[in-house]
């Protein structure tokens, strides 16, 4: 069924009956060619991609609650290509080009919206390094541009210039950045892959990873045995547990991070802004919203909720930065688990084991990659060789040393990232 | 989230600094071997459970302090200073 | 209308109409009792609502107080205390709350169902961000921000208890009494403005006396106590781990400049008893969203606690027996009951006034304001008038505090709702009405028993007595929806209705959370606390599961919304982070230095004189009076940390990558740190002092790193070591003193002479300052013949004074960060520019420090392959050499031909400085083999700024290589 505002319009006249399932809810097929373990953003884009671009349609996404549940349904919504090291740069600007043209190719409207982000800097030093980084997006085809105080006040004139404890040296503005309704990002890749006769399993959890003679030939879930001559693990926060029943040890923590929304507010808040300085990031949904995050609760947690101490810090920040904000009131928060690796890079590669591939490590940044991961994993797990804009997101990087991608410059401490 | 210091009793998160897995104390020889270092630094056990980590009481007393957590429910069993566990 | 007249009024306006009201209820009694009916729009359709709760709970009733910075928007006139002069305005609607032009929205709602965007606005494609959402924008939120900074004051604080009693109705006021008289440290918080929840609301009596008095005899009986803390208008609003509640408290009384609005707890207790009772729900019926239809319960709030009849001809329709103890109420209040209309078959009902059994509401009439109701029962249809319809779907036990921690609770079908499940939040337990125990009797019953249980796991000794009360039984026969034609609401606030979570569960949104999101039910600023266990028994129809099959999506903190102003209480401005002041702030301020952060610090940028009118003139000359003459600059900021014992040696053995055991005492030198990753943590110089006694510093920025990497490594990794740090940042005020004066000028203030035979590059040692034992170091970070001098803290602002006042008859003078960073730049000594947390090493140049003789931390992992790669970028030196001579930090490097692209990348500029010793721009940078390219020219380009420059590649020591100023 293809969505559109003339059938709104006509399903409005009547009575909306004729509306049918976004996605079916088989029963597993005994075998499938190939297994997505984990039904969130990542896992369904992947699915879509190897039906759309590898024509890989006898697919199977397992997930062990409900599609969507996972970190790309908590979230802050956050869409950009603002990465400097190389490895990092081409890719995540390869996710933002899918993402312009996500809605057309899905026939959904995930309400990708590319009202601009701004990172502050408060120092010459961090002005540098912003300058560094902006010149990378440039020299990747992205866009950027280096404000000034003045520059900032134009664009964001209720910070507070004169008062806040780190002055605002001026931002980094990267005009195609913004954000998009993450929910219907899983909903429109999961009905996108449904249509393209993906099998979307629901509630059926993967209990292990048949494995025999170094080749992976199944997995076994709590609806029954699955056959599968591939199978990929994108499983964000869960990926070591998974992993573990291959038998593998990544190079992977997980932390929660919280995120925040205050009640309606008529518009406020027009960009995205980043606050360095004190961890802190926000925007404004379209129902009015405002929709902020901070930094991990840095213990590792899979509880997926978060404590006091960082929820204040979050709105230190917010106070120091933008007071004008102080009467909306915070409505709910929650937490995500997040797969932090050493150098706060992602992971998608192969594994010791023939047929079964890792796509991980997202930290905290992958929202953004969803069509990005998905297209490269796709790639990865079709042809077994590695898509060129994510071919350096290699498992072994840690233990050689090459191609590490620090953009944090925190090193090999999970939580640092 | 409380912590109990062995050496100031129990106390508020905030005064804690966070580490990571407490195979921190089990630093390989320098000729172990590069699987032995990338198991010391990178790779995790990461388990939804028990585990064991190492917290720094860094607005405190200075100590460091290995604490067995759940890392689901956040309960904490016990805590131990990390100079006492290693000897 | 008022049942009594009240004794003293104020007055307050909502929207620009005059009111009065009794200080200290609810503007929405005050309304009702001025017979306002119409006080919102929905947020969708923009539909016309009235008051619905007398609570936090409200959806309909969200208002905006005050004007200006002052304004605070979405606030429930609910809860709202009446106070003079208060200023209410309504919400959404424009151009006012009658005539809203948005409520052309309702009449599109055929096409506005759950989810409809998710299908439109795709084309054509560029309309999304120019059109469509700028329309959809406008129209979002509620109510509105100032937009101007917050001048108001709120304040954070923590508390301690043993127990922590969260609510204050007959089961809390039993529990803290229990408590309370067995010796416990008890905090009761309650978020009313008066203690006693549903007592102040029934008419009921307890020990045989009317509940109120009862709850005001109990109040004072535990404010006698001295373990026991009062806490009104306090909502606990999250549970946390290990015992830890937030908490907020509107604070009482009229707004006064410096006085807090808001205060927000930190409460930690080991105990905690949840007795937040219940909330009524609504029952989805056609147009159940009129002005004037409320919840039962709330309209016996009004009648008994604020003697305002929220209608002159009440009806009420119900599904259990509140609903004949609300008629029972009017009628005692002498209000007229037009209708008592109760869904089941099997009930006895004694009243003067009509009662419709086995009868449902199935339409309602008036645009504004309810007018007419119609019903539908064994004989037919009828239609009532009616102003005031009060309607019971039944209670709802507020659970959601024992789900903060990710709990579920389970369902309990006699009473048709959910209750905790026990041990969900450790060390809480529930006990009242929100634990499923709806009688008072009960609640008072369960409230001591509780209470007992906990207080004797404390070590107490507690007595139980429970008070007489009404124990009748909770009969209920659950309807969620009334069949039949017409919008049934179930999301006042976000305008969800029956339909919507029909069609979710129509296009698979059937798990719960789906259809949630699909079509938010229960995100609305109320989050579904009264209106989710409907949505839920509706789609568990839709789908044909039971209720508990289908589950309940996740309740999360906080309880009731929270200002972030309150959360982030003292950090507006300059609270945000501490403020670190050097000794010598005060002489650099009042000589007119700008003061820049570095970390928390303040450090002077430059010393402007007379006639300088831009900082490069002053930079420039500052480096000159280093150059030629004597500087001084405060370096109080570097971390200082002082090390003792006999395994002080190994320690930095262990910690440096080159040795430190073999310097001699009375020497410095330098030290590069590793992470245990291999790369670059920090430099520094290290003294010994003595033997077992050495100072080691750190950079501005990693002090604190170190010093917690330092206590790692000695009691995480090497126990055996018997040595013993301590952080001396803030004892010792150290001045650089640089400069081919540099040694003239100490003479001019240290009690001994000294000469350079005695102290040579390198050295330190104890000297006296006026007669204050210092200490000197003779290192250089400006490449010229310098020393630190450092003193206690209390001696540094004098020794400032005095060390510029000498280095000025010198010639010389203060100098600041700006001309710091260029006399290092000329020397190619590296900072945190360089040292970003990706060098290594070897990028540096440095991989021969790390001994081979010894093991070090970062050793290891710093000879991985990728670390020690040629194709490595490296640190140079670069030299404009093209027509253009303005360097740029953050610029790329390229060759000289290839294009500015990604592909093409060879490098980066790190720092760059105009050197008026060698009057060019100079830059350091990391270059690709950069170490092997010297001589050669590359181009910088700046997209940025626009700048583009061909660079010469060269040393990064670009003045005085060979270092003979500084050893000299």
């Amino acid at each position: 069924m293809r969505y559109s505002g003339f059938r709104v319009m006509k399903e409005g006249f009547f009575g909306q009956k004729g509306w049918k399932p976004a996605w079916r809810d088989p029963d597993p097929k005994p075998e499938y060619d190939a297994v997505i373990i984990g039904g969130g953003g990542h896992g369904l884009a992947t699915a879509y991609y190897l039906a759309k671009e590898h024509g890989l349609t006898n697919v199977a996404v397992l997930e062990k609650g409900y599609i969507g549940g996972g970190n790309v349904g908590r979230n802050t919504t956050i869409v950009r290509a603002n990465y400097f090291l190389p490895g990092n740069s081409e890719f995540y600007s390869h996710s933002l080009k899918l993402w312009e043209g996500m809605e057309q190719d899905l026939n959904y409207n995930v309400m990708h919206s590319q009202r601009g982000l701004i990172n502050l800097f408060h120092s010459d030093g961090q002005r540098d390094a912003f300058a560094r980084r902006g010149n990378a997006m440039i020299n990747q085809g992205d866009d950027a541009i280096l404000l000034d105080t003045d520059g900032v006040r134009k664009i964001l004139p209720y910070l507070d210039f004169e008062n806040g404890r780190f002055p605002i040296y001026g931002g980094l503005y990267h005009p195609r950045g913004g954000t998009a309704r993450h929910d219907a990002v899983a909903w429109g890749y999961a009905r996108g892959a449904d249509q393209r006769g993906v099998d979307i399993i629901q509630n059926c959890e993967v209990t292990g990873i048949d494995i025999e003679g170094g080749v992976v030939k199944g997995v076994q879930t709590t609806r029954g045995a699955i056959k599968a001559r591939k199978v990929g693990i994108v499983v964000a926060g869960r990926s070591g547990q998974v992993a573990q029943m291959a038998g593998m040890r990544l190079p992977i923590e997980s932390h929660v991070l919280q995120a925040f929304v205050t009640e309606g507010l008529k518009p406020v808040i027009d960009h995205v802004v980043s606050f360095g300085m004190g961890h802190f990031y926000i925007s404004q949904s379209d129902k009015g919203g405002l929709v902020f995050g901070g930094d991990l609760d840095f213990y590792s947690s899979y509880a997926a909720r978060g404590n006091l101490p960082m929820k204040e810090h979050v709105m230190d920040a917010a106070m120091t930065l933008m007071p004008m904000i102080g009467k909306a009131r915070v409505l709910r928060s929650w937490g995500g688990i997040m797969d932090m690796t050493p150098d706060g890079s992602p992971i998608i590669d192969k594994t010791g084991t023939e047929g079964l591939f890792l796509d991980c490590g997202w930290c905290y940044g992958g929202f953004k990659a969803v069509p990005g991961s998905g297209f490269s994993f796709a790639h990865l797990m079709a042809t077994g060789r590695h898509h060129e804009p994510a071919a350096g997101f290699r498992l072994d990087r840690f233990r050689d040393g090459v191609g590490l991608m620090d953009e944090e410059g925190t090193g090999s401490q999970h939580n640092l990232h | 989230m409380r912590i109990t210091c062995p050496n100031c009793g129990e106390r508020d998160r905030r005064e804690f600094y966070y580490q990571g897995d407490a195979l921190a104390l089990t630093r390989p020889a320098p000729d172990a071997g590069p699987h032995a270092w990338d198991d010391y630094l990178h790779n995790r056990d990461n388990p939804a459970g028990d585990t064991r980590d190492l917290w720094f009481h860094e607005a405190g007393c200075g100590a460091w302090i290995v604490v067995s957590r759940n890392t689901v429910t956040h309960a904490i069993d016990d805590t131990h200073l990390a100079a006492t566990v290693k000897r | 209308m008022r049942l009594q007249d009240p004794q003293n009024t104020v007055s307050f306006t909502f929207d620009g109409q005059r009111y009065r009201g009794v200080p200290g209820e609810p503007v929405a009694a005050a309304l009702l009792a001025a017979g306002v009916r119409l006080v919102a729009r929905s947020f969708k359709y923009h539909r016309p609502r009235g008051i619905m709760s007398a609570g936090s709970e409200e959806q309909n009733a969200l208002v905006t107080v005050g004007r200006g910075p002052q304004a605070d928007p979405n606030v429930r006139a609910t809860v709202l205390e009446v106070s003079e002069g208060l200023e209410v305005f309504s919400q959404n609607a424009w151009p006012s709350l009658k005539h809203d032009a948005m409520a052309v929205n309702d009449l599109m709602s055929p096409f506005l169902g759950a989810g409809f965007y998710y299908k439109t606005f795709m084309w054509p494609k560029p309309f999304w961000e120019k059109l469509y959402e700028p329309v959809i924008r406008r129209a979002a939120g509620l109510g509105g921000l100032s937009g101007k900074a917050n001048e108001d004051r709120y304040e954070k604080a923590f508390a301690f208890c043993d127990v922590l009693i969260i609510g204050a109705g007959p089961a809390g006021l039993m529990a803290a009494l229990t408590a309370g008289r067995a010796g416990a440290d008890v905090i009761l918080a309650d978020e009313d403005t008066a203690m006693g929840g549903r007592l102040l609301r029934e008419v009921e009596d307890v020990d045989g006396q009317p509940g109120p008095d009862w709850a005001a005899e109990t109040i004072a009986a535990l404010s006698a106590m001295d373990n026991v803390r009062l806490m009104t208008r306090t909502t606990v609003t999250g549970a946390h781990d290990q015992g830890t509640y937030g908490a907020l408290e509107r604070i009482a009384g009229p707004r006064r400049a410096g006085k807090p609005l808001e205060c927000f707890w930190r409460i930690v207790a080991k105990r905690s008893i949840l007795c937040a009772g219940a909330l009524e729900r609504p029952i989805a019926f056609p147009n159940n969203d009129r002005p004037g239809i409320m919840m039962a319960s709330a309209v016996r709030s009004y009648v008994n606690r604020w003697n305002v009849a929220p209608g002159k001809a009440m009806t009420i329709f119900g599904n259990n027996d509140d609903a004949h103890r609300t008629a029972r109420d009017l009628v005692a209040a002498g209000v007229k009951v037009a209708a008592l209309i109760d869904c089941r078959d099997d009930v006895q009902v004694d009243g003067d006034f009509p009662v419709y059994t086995g009868a449902q509401v199935v339409a309602t009439k008036g645009r504004h304001a309810l007018e007419r109701i119609t019903i539908s029962h064994a004989g037919g249809t009828r239609d009532i008038r009616t102003d005031c319809l009060a309607m019971s779907g039944g209670w709802n036990p507020t659970v959601h505090l024992t789900c903060h921690m990710n709990g579920r609770p389970i369902w309990q079908a006699d009473i048709a709702s959910f209750v905790p499940t026990p041990g969900n939040v450790p060390g809480m337990v529930t006990a009242g009405a929100c634990n499923g125990a709806f009688s008072t009797a009960a609640c008072l019953k369960e409230g001591a028993e509780v209470a007992a249980e906990v207080a004797t796991g404390l070590g107490l000794k507690p007595k139980v007595t429970v008070p007489a009360a009404d124990d009748s039984a909770y009969r209920i026969s659950p309807l969620w929806a009334v069949p039949g034609q017409g919008r049934k609401w179930i999301d006042f606030q976000n305008d969800v209705h029956v339909k919507d979570i029909k069609l979710a569960a129509q296009e698979n949104f059937r798990s719960v959370e789906h259809m949630k999101r699909y079509t938010t039910q229960g995100m609305a600023p109320d989050q579904g606390k009264s209106s989710n266990v409907v949505a839920l028994a509706v789609l568990a129809d839709a789908t044909g599961r039971g209720i508990p099959e289908t589950g309940t999506t996740t309740f999360r903190p906080p309880f009731v919304p929270v200002a972030i102003a309150a959360m982030g209480a003292g950090s507006q401005g300059k609270g945000f982070a501490p403020e670190r002041l050097t000794t010598s702030h005060r002489a650099s301020v009042a000589r007119g230095a700008p003061m820049i952060e570095a970390g928390l610090w303040y450090r002077p940028s430059y010393f402007p004189q007379q006639g300088e009118t831009h900082w490069r003139q002053s930079c420039d000359r500052e480096v000159r009076y280093v150059r030629n003459a004597v500087g001084v600059c405060d370096v109080s900021t570097l971390g200082k940390i002082d090390i003792q014992g006999p395994g002080a040696a190994a320690l930095l053995d262990f910690v440096y990558t080159n040795t430190f055991s073999t310097l001699k005492v009375g020497r410095t030198r330098y030290g590069l740190m590793l992470r245990e990753d291999g790369h670059v943590m920090d430099d520094g110089t290290t003294a010994r002092l003595g033997e077992q006694h050495y100072v080691m510093t750190t950079t501005t920025a990693a002090a604190g790193q170190v010093m917690r990497h330092l206590e790692f490594t000695l009691q995480v990794l090497r126990p055996d070591l018997n040595a013993r740090i301590m952080s001396v940042t803030e004892q010792w005020a150290q001045f650089a003193v640089a400069g081919p004066r540099s040694r003239d000028l100490l003479n001019s203030v240290l009690d001994d002479q000294i000469v350079d035979a005695d102290w040579p590059f390198m050295a330190c040692g104890a000297v006296d300052v006026a007669g204050v034992q210092g200490r000197l170091f003779r290192i250089s970070f400006s490449g010229e013949h310098a020393y630190e001098l450092a003193v206690p803290a209390r001696y540094g602002d004098s020794l400032f004074r005095l060390l510029t006042a000498q280095a000025e008859s010198y010639g010389g003078g203060a100098y600041g960060m700006e001309a710091l960073n260029v006399l290092r730049i000329e020397k190619g000594f590296i900072t945190h520019a360089e040292i970003h947390g990706r060098t290594t090493a070897f990028d540096i140049g440095m991989d021969r420090m790390i001994s081979r003789k010894k093991d070090c931390i970062g050793q290891t992992a710093a000879a991985r392959p990728g670390l020690i790669d040629d194709d490595r970028e490296q640190l140079v030196g670069l030299k404009a050499v093209g027509a253009v001579k303005q360097l740029t930090a953050g610029a790329h490097l390229f060759a000289q031909d290839a294009a500015p692209e990604r592909v093409n990348g060879q490098g980066y500029t790190t720092s760059v400085a105009y050197s008026p010793t060698l009057q060019t721009g100079l830059a350091l940078g990391f270059l690709k083999r950069g170490s092997a390219r010297h001589g050669e020219v590359v181009r910088m380009v700046d997209h940025l700024r626009q700048i583009e420059a061909m660079v010469e590649v060269c040393d990064p020591v670009f003045f005085d290589p060979e270092g003979g100023r500084a050893r000299g």
